[in-house]
């Protein structure tokens, strides 16, 4: 292998263990790919590459020698890193250096990992391209005139473009495993409650999960089970027992049931219809046997995502207002303090009011100036639809045939799954309808964006886990990535039957031509 | 036109947990502006709450003393409101499953008692504070009570009259602190009311449109507040007005209230579920331990104190009303055996002293010791009735035993010769012996029944008068 910055996690952890590479080489050769990608793919908000060495000699010093020592891994701009910037690509949390770490970031620095924070995403995850972001689009490392999927965007063109070794991701409704397949690498989704979402910047709380974005399924395995296990900070996260997954990978999946879906294939790509189809037939080959399965309410699955999806989102930005942190819209000579007129606080006495009976200052904000002036400065437009469609669904007269609809459609589709995994051990699924699409194409058409999540979305809803791994390629040389689905908790035999599958094929060999090749001339290129 | 008040109460209670409803950071009131604050009761991007068992427990206790249903179920739900002493702008609250339903409290109430519902007892996370800057037009957020646990009992539109609402809050109060979850001091916020009321003909059956009054930050100014709304409002009744649905403010200056906003397009707070928090069921065995721990509570220890003590029904319940006086009874009789003029020097001589000072009585701060030997003095005739109601206020003013107060006023010795009298008498009579000693010549059987006298009277006999009383009653 040419160069350290293309090894996988478990290669550089074998290496650094057995004293044949330096973590601080490994780390110079990463930053070094990334001062020569990021510019054009943009995959990073931002690096500091002198913080990073300076951080990586501290823990060289004195620091934990676990199972990611030195490894450098990157998190999206959702998780909190403390002391970091973490704005989830979004203005209004610009500058927001959180007082703490995300407890799958804790997890991580307790194996030694060195942490590359600011992966770009859509903003507050809100998107399936990475175009959200307030501080731009990240660019597909395959093809830098498409998208990279979204919204973990940002983990999965760094992991393919060998820009850090694995990333961690969050997965709303696709969100790591659709970037996963349009750039050729591995997602995980795990079960809802099996990682702690302590620490992560709540896009939609009760279908939210971290998950890793990794070049192989080994790695997938090292990295979930650093961040799996239950969190008494997450309310939510479920007290059951991390299996080793990665000492289970190479068990045998003979005898595996694999369920096939009987899905709606309008807008199905028909290269996708047979990368799957054929992937399908890999795993008979493996010993394992096919069985229909009916998941009848699957077809519901968007139009019931956007309502709850959107109702808790409007819910968890609602404390983005400029009071305590990020963004504040405020007039020049006032940076402290927010400041409101006696007219506007909502009437009664508890109104600041002014000295001596003045007339305010003209220079100053109301409260009710300032929220709204913070949150329209400061949220992007697919954020104040999302706000706008959720503080709709949650209003009187229209919570019961919105959101508790939703909630009850939720229940049905979780049943589906349910019956599905009492005759099978994984449901095989395409991840994404088509290959990755270009950039503008889907952006001003929100339908046709929400679209291409169709397939992800209801192991969310569901709370099931689910993995993408890369089972394909079109024929303009872009990735197809493939979906398994399993039970709750279902991850080691996730990890198992695309184990076995990786084993039996190519595809995770192949590499975006842009990682060795001169990134201006491939700009010109597209 | 005759009208008749309805009124309904909400009372907001901080229970004193040590931390705080959903993070461990403390409760203590009066901390440096932002100190007791963490990411989770900020509200910063990412944090997550976890309920705070002992506030959960706290929960059912209080809502069991109530003699209310335990929900099967504990649900939080969001409610969503802008507001800049809410971080997250949402109040984690209770709303279609409150954590107990439909109990009760009995009142006294005209020489007889009444029975008030409860609605409803829910659970939920205090607010913030605001500080607004008298010199510059700017406005501080003090989040050191964010997140304190609170509990918030509404009452049924039972009460029908500001002396009922009062009597309910004292009573409600007794019960919270018998139950030791709440400091319930009204002056530090831990113990908040809104009223609701309207007015309707006597003997009608139907409501008139409620007005909520907020602002009322003791148990005065909810009567005053009341008396003055059902003016208000029957003066607009008889003028053929209509009583505008809203919510006003008590304002102490005026003495009257004003009103803060219209309630006619009641705001939306768009209630759901609240994700972060998985609803999880009420073991019935956790309902059924709290319920055999649950302490002596007021009515409890009311028909108790009048059976074990022989006080009137009436005595007892004033008694009992307040925790630290029911207490302070009970030191007092323990070493002091006669109950009822104990209870007359708490609930009358007590109360006139607490309320001379704008006390509640059980502010008052007094030893049950001070009582004892007071009442002693009264009774060996160290002191008259008249002088120890002086002694009573000087040995509360100046926080000293009255013996004490007696020796260094010169009041201790005994130089009354009618009570010397019967003392000696007593002692002669009690010593037959001795009597017939001194008189077959032994003088030391005399030095020995001086000694006597001085025991009996606890040394306040002058022992040069006794001396000579009992040679004239030996010779």
């Amino acid at each position: 292998m040419s160069r350290l910055c293309e090894l996988t996690m478990h290669e550089a952890r074998a290496r650094i263990e057995q004293g044949g590479c330096d973590p601080r080489e490994l780390l110079r050769d990463v930053l070094d790919q990334i001062e020569r990608l990021n510019p054009l793919l943009h995959a990073y908000i931002a690096v500091d590459r002198r913080r990073l060495e300076a951080a990586l000699d501290a823990r060289l010093r004195q620091g934990p020698r676990g199972r990611l020592f030195g490894i450098p891994v990157t998190v999206k701009d959702n998780l909190c890193v403390q002391d970091e910037e973490t704005a989830c690509g979004s203005r209004i949390l610009a500058g927001f250096r959180p007082p703490y770490h995300a407890t799958a970031i804790d997890r991580l620095l307790q194996e030694g990992a060195v942490i590359i924070p600011r992966a770009n995403m859509d903003e507050f995850a809100f998107g399936s391209s990475t175009e959200t972001s307030y501080f731009g689009p990240t660019k597909n490392p395959w093809d830098p005139a498409r998208v990279p999927g979204g919204s973990s965007g940002g983990s999965a063109t760094a992991v393919a473009a060998d820009l850090a070794l694995g990333a961690l991701g969050t997965d709303t409704g696709g969100s790591i495993r659709q970037p996963a397949s349009f750039c050729g690498v591995v997602g995980l989704k795990p079960t809802y409650g099996r990682v702690s979402r302590y620490g992560l910047i709540a896009f939609a709380s009760s279908l939210d999960q971290i998950g890793p974005i990794t070049k192989d399924v080994t790695d997938c395995a090292l990295l979930l089970s650093v961040i799996a296990g239950h969190d008494p900070k997450d309310s939510t996260s479920a007290p059951v027992d991390v299996p080793d997954y990665v000492g289970r990978l190479s068990a045998p999946i003979r005898g595996f049931r694999i369920g096939v879906p009987n899905l709606p294939k309008e807008g199905l790509d028909e290269q996708v219809g047979r990368a799957i189809e054929e992937a399908t037939q890999v795993f008979q080959r493996l010993g394992c046997s096919t069985v229909p399965v009916d998941l009848p309410h699957i077809g519901s699955s968007i139009a019931t995502y956007y309502v709850v999806a959107v109702a808790e989102a409007s819910s968890n930005l609602a404390r983005y207002d400029g009071v305590q942190y990020g963004y504040r819209a405020t007039e020049p000579g006032y940076p402290r303090g927010f400041v409101w007129r006696s007219q506007t606080c909502g009437g009664g006495r508890r109104e600041c009011r002014e000295p001596g009976g003045e007339r305010p200052p003209t220079h100053t904000l109301s409260l009710l100036d300032m929220y709204e002036r913070t949150r329209d400065e400061g949220f992007g437009a697919e954020a104040k639809r999302r706000i706008i469609l959720g503080t709709y669904v949650l209003s009187r007269g229209y919570y019961d045939a919105y959101y508790l609809q939703g909630m009850k459609v939720r229940t049905l589709i979780k049943r589906d799954f349910d019956e599905a995994f009492q005759r099978c051990d994984a449901v095989v699924l395409p991840t994404s309808p088509t290959p990755a699409f270009r950039l503008g194409e889907k952006l001003d058409d929100p339908l046709q964006m929400y679209l291409s999540d169709i397939y992800t979305i209801s192991a969310n809803l569901a709370g099931v886990p689910a993995i993408s791994i890369p089972c394909g390629s079109s024929r303009e040389g872009l990735p197809i990535g493939m979906q398994l689905v399993a039970a709750p908790f279902g991850e080691e035999a996730l990890l198992r039957a695309a184990f076995a599958y990786e084993q039996a094929t190519e595809w995770h060999h192949q590499t975006p031509a842009i990682k060795g090749s001169d990134p201006v001339g491939q700009s010109h290129g597209s | 036109m005759v009208y008749e008040p309805v009124i309904g109460l909400e009372v907001h209670v901080q229970l004193a947990t040590h931390s705080k409803l959903f993070c461990g950071c403390p409760t203590k009131f009066g901390g440096l502006p932002n100190a007791q604050t963490c990411p989770v009761c900020l509200g910063l991007p990412g944090a997550l709450p976890v309920l705070n068992q002992q506030a959960f427990e706290w929960g059912i206790k209080t809502a069991l003393a109530f003699d209310c249903q335990v929900a099967e179920v504990m649900k939080f739900d969001r409610k969503q409101y802008f507001y800049p002493d809410l971080p997250k702008n949402f109040q984690i609250s209770q709303y279609d499953r409150p954590l107990a339903k439909a109990g009760h409290l009995d009142i006294a109430a005209n020489g007889t008692t009444k029975r008030i519902g409860i609605t409803r007892v829910h659970m939920e996370e205090d607010a913030g504070k605001l500080l607004h800057d008298p010199k510059e037009p700017a406005s501080y957020v003090d989040f050191n009570r964010t997140g304190v646990p609170l509990l918030e009992i509404v009452s049924e539109p039972d009460l029908r009259s500001p002396d009922e609402a009062y009597q309910y809050l004292v009573e409600l109060k007794a019960v919270l602190e018998y139950l030791d979850v709440s400091t319930c001091n009204m002056e530090e916020g831990s113990l908040r009311c809104d009223a609701n009321i309207s007015l309707r003909p006597a003997g009608a059956s139907e409501f008139g449109s409620k007005v909520e009054i907020k602002n009322l930050n003791s148990f005065k100014y909810v009567r005053a507040a009341l008396t003055f709304e059902m003016g208000r409002q029957a003066r607009a009744l008889d003028a053929q007005q209509r009583v505008a649905q809203e919510t006003r403010l008590w304002d102490l200056k005026s003495e009257a209230t004003e009103s803060m906003r219209s309630k006619e397009g009641a705001s939306d707070y768009r209630y759901f579920p609240e994700p972060d928090l998985v609803p999880f069921v009420i073991g019935r065995t956790v309902v059924e331990s709290i319920t055999r721990a649950l302490p002596e509570l007021p009515a409890q220890r009311s028909r108790r104190f009048a059976d074990a003590y022989g006080l009137s029904a009436y005595d007892a319940h004033v008694l009992t009303e307040h925790r630290r006086l029911a207490d302070l009874f009970e030191q007092a009789v323990a070493s002091y055996r006669r109950p009822k003029p104990v209870a007359n020097w708490l609930m009358g001589d007590l109360r006139a002293y607490g309320n001379a000072r704008g006390k509640e009585p059980e502010e008052v701060q007094v030893e049950p010791a001070w009582l004892v030997h007071l009442l002693e003095a009264i009774d060996q005739g160290t002191i008259s009735g008249k002088m120890a109601k002086d002694l009573f206020v000087d040995m509360l003013d100046q926080q000293q035993d009255p013996r004490q107060l007696i020796e260094q006023r010169g009041l201790k010795q005994i130089v009354d010769d009618g009570a010397l009298d019967r003392l000696a008498d007593e002692v002669l009579a009690a010593h037959q012996q001795s009597v017939e000693d001194y008189r077959k010549g032994k003088m030391n059987a005399l030095m020995f029944l001086v000694g006597k006298c001085m025991e009996r009277s606890k040394g306040k006999a002058n022992p040069t008068q006794v001396t000579e009383i009992l040679k004239r009653k030996l010779s």
